[in-house]
């Protein structure tokens, strides 16, 4: 009942959940992102790739205004989420990031134990009304970062005590927690060894069903292996954006035929 | 929202979740500004105090800058002073007769009015005028006119701080001195000029005569020894550490040993220079020297660290460049590295000089406390020093004191604020950043 | 005279510096090549000559003193201190040299008159015997190191031996200080509890240490239980903690988290001043204003209020603690990674439950260790206690009551009269002792905690 619609023939039918237009992004002096437009559909996984200081993660942090807590980095243009525009005076960060959650190229599970880990977030926003529905939301979240079998048992110890892989499984399991529409993933493979990889990769497939996932990338087989759409990023441009087959087969300009052929990295 | 297709489970969350978020979110802003709100008062707290210290010491201590002197013409009695032994002439009863001038109804011959009278005087008066004829005997038979400090009460009256309203009995000086001083000054006599005595003059038991240059000389006796101990003991070690020591148990010993000894209150450093110094070694108690030793001790922990800190801010290149032409690692350490870590290093000595000029309890427990009338002339003298001399103050019970002791804080703040100042500079002229 | 013995070092130093300099440039401008620089070889000579004869001199003056003394009382008749004291002894010898120094009071006896001259006498052949030896010593040594200038010997080498050695001296100075430290607390506390057993010390609950040293003057009978004395400490570090930890840790995470840029960069630096005021300063402030104040607010009340309370010294002291804390908790706090703070705020949690529940659990271990380094500060502070806290020992825990504390009395059994074999001085050392050991053992704790929390997250 949960088939996907096939990504190659469906996406364009999909519904859009952000769009970006004209955005750019400072560093102090340094313009790190110019003038990107991109739409981003619902419930596929759309890929940022690109060579290292390209931009990509810079404009990830865009979509759930992380980029607000580094002091020097200024952001232009207009994003919107399901129409509303994020950068809104009146919008509160802490209630978009509840919307849209993220994960981080590094596991960074707090020095808590794996109950509270996932807890944290629930917690904070009032989601659960008692203990009892706090502990079908962890099992929950859980279950859908695929490593509930693996720490059912131990829900008490340290989140930091599990392997590189279930502490990411874990990260992702906390961001779901807190029922996001939108899930934002920085890299989230590339601590891990490949075969934590594939089993995070596995996980973002299933996801897909329920959340419009938007991940980061330095892999280009792995963009391939998990996305429906891809962006690539060039030096703060964003040089081509389509169906992932497309880019990786047919790609209609000539850097992102380079990148992808393994001539720019 | 895209909840057309049924098999979208997650809509439902989705909603539900926002609407909670949103509900929640007023009050947990109002957590956060709560948060805030208390650091702010908590900043608040410590600048209030701070403010409060310093009003409390410039309010008090300013009256210290100034001193109440009376100026008289003395008429040098020759029958007071005998030429064979002048410093035993009466040179009391000269001042109190030539006091008596300024008051044509007074019975001088009445030994209590007299009394009364030239209490208006310092008690350093009569020394003040036998110096000047000891050292000039032509003075005898003329009359010279003479500034000298008035006593400390009348000090007092004169800044204020004596209120003339407060019954009699409840008052420092009865009516009639008061009627006594007022005289003075509707002559024009009483003048306040700044107060040179309290950096010229060594310490007293006269508030007004009471001065910081004994106690000057004395901490700059022992920051002098200090830093001659301490800089290059805490270079070498330092260096040694930094650059030479193998990586083992006893370079690690070490290494805990100063970190240790960095936290080791400042009075059992007094108890070791107590029992060693003093004890075992015989060397003099209340001396600037043993002040400066047992500081140095202190001082070099702090001056190992800041060291060490430079040295290991000097990049590997330029090492590895001076090795690479074959310059052994002494040339290299000694010729390169050391001197790009200069100012860091001066700037953590200083900082650390700094600390040893404030430092008290270690001078107590040597004697550095002790009553002394004169400037040391060699380290090895009675001295006191700054810090111990304000605690000296700060225990008489005179009034005058009182203001002394701030204005003496005030003078150790100064010296204070001058050497931080000087590392500030020191730190953001030479230090390059790699 | 004194500064003669240097002088001569001094000048033999340069000179060997000189002479080997010479030679060395002479045996160059013959054409041989040498295996070190001039230099080296120079410096080779004022090395060998300065380190050894100024260790000479240094342990020479070090010993002059005691030798001295007891070649002055051996050369008195015999009978003449014969069932005296050793306070009674000394205060002989100090009679004597002080007449040796100029300074007669009264009409001493012929023999001490007599003991005075061969003090001088003494005195003189020490200082021209350490002269004498000085001057040998450097001409043999500049000699010798003449002796080694040669073409192919390791000047270089040699004199970078000398260095290292020298540093190496430098870097256990530390371990002597606390040698030293150790072993004079240790034997003077020895001395003390056998006069006064350690029962009495660490459970008597009389604290009179007013014993008469001479026998002429008046003063109690003497108790030694410093139960009282632990007791006023704790009070007055508690105090000072309740004041320090809070008003401390909610600066740092305001200043850590919440303050801009512009005022976080105002404020840290005026911290620091407080931090860099003198402990004397803030024991006068609490003399000046803090006790008056409270117990005029105490009169208002109708609470009675001592003059010296536990208050008093225990607030003021917290006020110096708060820009260590303070600085301890920002360090800690900014030591949490970034990671955990995105994660957190990426959850959507506001900055202020980051903060709470994330960075300041995390960080705790550093502050703890800061909050330990506090206390170890606040039991052996010294000045403000001194002179904001009172001289009596008391079991009382009111804060509003006078207490002491331990280096109150260190600093006051040592002020005045100090004799080394009357359990009043002792006492103090068996105070210093048991301060050395509380500080160190919290020292270690806490510097080990910060050490292993850095590494956690370096």
């Amino acid at each position: 009942m949960y088939d996907a619609p096939n990504p190659a023939t469906n996406v364009d039918q999909q519904d859009i959940k952000i769009t970006a237009k004209g955005v750019q992004v400072y560093y102090g002096e340094t313009h790190a992102i110019k003038d990107v437009d991109v739409n981003i559909v619902d419930r596929a996984v759309t890929s940022f790739i690109g060579p290292s200081g390209c931009g990509k993660s810079t404009f990830l942090r865009c979509l759930n205004r992380m980029n607000d807590t580094i002091d020097i980095c200024r952001v232009e243009g207009d994003i919107r989420i399901d129409g509303d525009d994020i950068y809104d005076k009146r919008v509160d960060p802490v209630q978009l990031r509840a919307k849209v959650g993220m994960v981080f190229q590094k596991p960074n599970p707090f020095p808590k134990s794996i109950y509270d880990n996932v807890a944290y977030g629930p917690r904070i926003h009032g989601l659960a009304k008692n203990k009892a529905d706090l502990d079908v939301i962890v099992e929950r979240a859980l279950r859908r970062g695929a490593i509930w079998d693996e720490v059912k048992d131990r829900l008490d110890a340290p989140g930091t005590g599990l392997s590189g892989g279930q502490q990411q499984r874990l990260c992702i399991a906390r961001a779901v927690a807190t029922e996001p529409e939108v899930l934002l993933m920085d890299e989230p493979c590339s601590a891990l060894d490949p075969i934590a990889t594939a089993q995070v990769e596995e996980l973002i497939d299933e996801l897909r069903r329920d959340y419009t996932v938007v991940i980061v990338t330095h892999s280009m087989q792995q963009a391939a292996r998990v996305s429906q759409k891809t962006a690539f990023f060039h030096l703060g441009d964003l040089v081509e954006y389509g169906e992932t087959d497309q880019i990786f087969t047919n790609p209609k300009d000539e850097r992102t035929e380079r990148y992808v052929t393994g001539r720019i990295g | 929202m895209s909840d057309t297709t049924p098999e979208y489970r997650g809509a439902g969350h989705h909603g539900g979740t926002m609407d909670t978020v949103r509900k929640g979110l007023a009050k947990r802003k109002r957590k956060q500004m709560i948060l805030q709100g208390f650091g702010i008062a908590a900043i608040g707290f410590a600048l209030t105090v701070l403010f409060i210290l310093l009003a409390s010491l410039f309010s008090t201590g300013y009256q210290a800058f100034t001193q109440t002197h009376v100026e008289l013409d003395v008429f040098v009695d020759p029958q007071e002073i005998p030429e064979e032994n002048l410093p035993r002439g009466g040179f009391r009863d000269v001042l109190s007769d030539s006091l008596g001038q300024y008051f044509p109804e007074s019975d001088m011959t009445d030994r209590a009015e007299a009394r009364v009278l030239s209490s208006i005087l310092s008690n350093g008066a009569q020394f003040t005028l036998r110096d000047m004829i000891v050292e000039d005997p032509s003075l005898i038979g003329q009359t010279i006119s003479l500034k000298v400090a008035t006593s400390d009460p009348y000090d007092q009256l004169n800044k204020g701080l004596i209120d003339r309203d407060t019954p009699e009995d409840f008052r420092r000086l009865k009516d009639e001195e008061i009627q006594n001083f007022d005289t003075l000054s509707e002559l024009g006599l009483i003048s306040k000029p700044l107060n040179t005595g309290l950096l010229t003059n060594a310490d007293s038991r006269f508030p007004e005569l009471a001065g910081l240059k004994g106690a000057l000389v004395g901490s700059f006796w022992v920051l002098l020894t200090c830093f001659v101990i301490s800089f290059p003991l805490g270079i070498g070690a330092a260096i040694y550490l930094e650059e030479f020591a193998p990586k083992n148990k006893v370079s690690d010993f070490i290494e805990v040993n100063i970190n240790n000894l960095a936290a080791v209150p400042s009075v059992v450093f007094g108890l070791l220079a107590l029992a060693v110094f003093i004890g075992w070694f015989g060397m003099p108690r209340s001396a600037p020297f043993v002040g400066g030793l047992t500081l140095a001790l202190m001082t070099m922990p702090t001056i190992i660290i800041a060291t060490r800190a430079s040295l290991k801010a000097v990049p590997p290149s330029i090492r590895e460049a001076a090795l690479g032409v074959g310059a052994s690692k002494h040339q290299v350490v000694f010729q390169h590295v050391l001197p790009l870590a200069m100012p860091g290093i001066l700037t953590g000595t200083i900082i650390g000089l700094a600390q040893a000029l404030g430092e008290t309890a270690p001078l107590l427990l040597i004697g550095m406390n002790a009553f002394i009338t004169s400037a040391a002339s060699s380290p090895f003298d009675s001295a006191t020093a700054l810090p111990t001399q304000i605690f000296i103050w700060a225990d008489s019970p005179e009034r005058g004191f009182v203001s002394r002791t701030s204005a003496a804080i005030l003078v150790l703040l100064g010296f204070l604020i001058t050497m931080n100042a000087i590392a500030i500079f020191l730190r953001q002229r030479f230090q390059r950043k790699w | 005279m004194g500064m003669l013995p240097f002088a001569i070092l001094l000048v033999a130093a340069i000179v060997g510096y000189m002479i080997n300099l010479q030679s060395a440039r002479a045996i160059r401008a013959d054409g041989t090549k040498l295996h070190s620089l001039s230099g080296f070889h120079g410096l080779f000579s004022a090395l060998l000559v300065l380190v050894p004869v100024l260790t000479f001199v240094l342990l020479w003056l070090g010993f002059e003193g005691a030798v001295i003394e007891s070649l002055m009382f051996a050369s008195l008749p015999t009978g003449t201190l014969d069932g005296l004291g050793t306070g009674e002894v000394q205060l002989i010898g100090a009679e004597i040299r002080s007449i040796a120094g100029g300074r007669v009071f009264g009409t001493p006896e012929d023999w001490k008159l007599a003991a005075a001259d061969r003090l001088i006498a003494y005195e003189a052949w020490s200082d021209w015997l350490l002269i004498a030896a000085v001057a040998a010593l450097s001409v043999a040594l500049v000699l010798f190191a003449r002796s080694r200038v040669a073409p192919e010997y390791r000047a270089r080498q040699q004199v970078e031996k000398i260095t290292t050695g020298l540093m190496i001296f430098c870097a256990t100075v530390a371990i002597f200080t606390t040698i030293g430290i150790v072993f004079a607390l240790t034997y003077e506390t020895f001395k003390f509890f056998q006069m006064v057993p350690l029962s009495e010390f660490l459970f008597g609950t009389s604290w009179e240490p007013q014993i008469p040293i001479r026998e002429d003057q008046i003063a109690a009978e003497g108790a030694f239980g410093a139960v009282p004395v632990f007791l006023g400490t704790i009070v007055i570090a508690t105090i000072a903690l309740t004041v320090a930890v809070p008003v401390g840790l909610l600066t740092a995470i305001y200043l850590n988290e919440f303050a801009p840029h512009a005022v976080r960069s105002v404020i840290k630096p005026i911290l620091e001043i407080l931090a860099g005021v003198p402990t004397v300063v803030y024991g006068f402030f609490a003399i000046l204003v803090v006790a008056p104040a409270l117990r005029e607010l105490g009169a208002d009340l109708g609470l009675d209020v001592a003059s010296n309370t536990a208050l008093a010294a225990g607030g003021v002291m917290g006020v110096m603690l708060i820009p260590f804390i303070s600085s301890f908790a920002d360090d800690a706090l900014s030591a949490v990674p970034q990671s955990l703070r995105d994660g957190a705020l990426a959850l959507g949690a506001t900055r202020g439950e980051m903060m709470m529940n994330v960075l300041f659990p995390a960080a705790i271990p550093g502050i703890v260790g800061g909050v330990l380094l506090a206390v170890s500060r606040a039991i052996g502070e010294t000045m403000i206690v001194v002179m904001a806290a009172g001289l009596i020992a008391r079991m009382t825990i009111n804060p509003l009551d006078s207490v002491t504390a331990v280096t109150v009395q260190i600093v006051t059994l040592l002020i005045g009269d100090t004799a080394f074999d009357s359990p009043k001085t002792l006492a103090a050392f068996a105070l210093g002792m048991m301060l050395f050991l509380a500080t160190l053992v919290i020292n270690v704790f806490a510097l080990r905690i910060v050490r292993k929390y850095r590494e956690i997250y370096d």
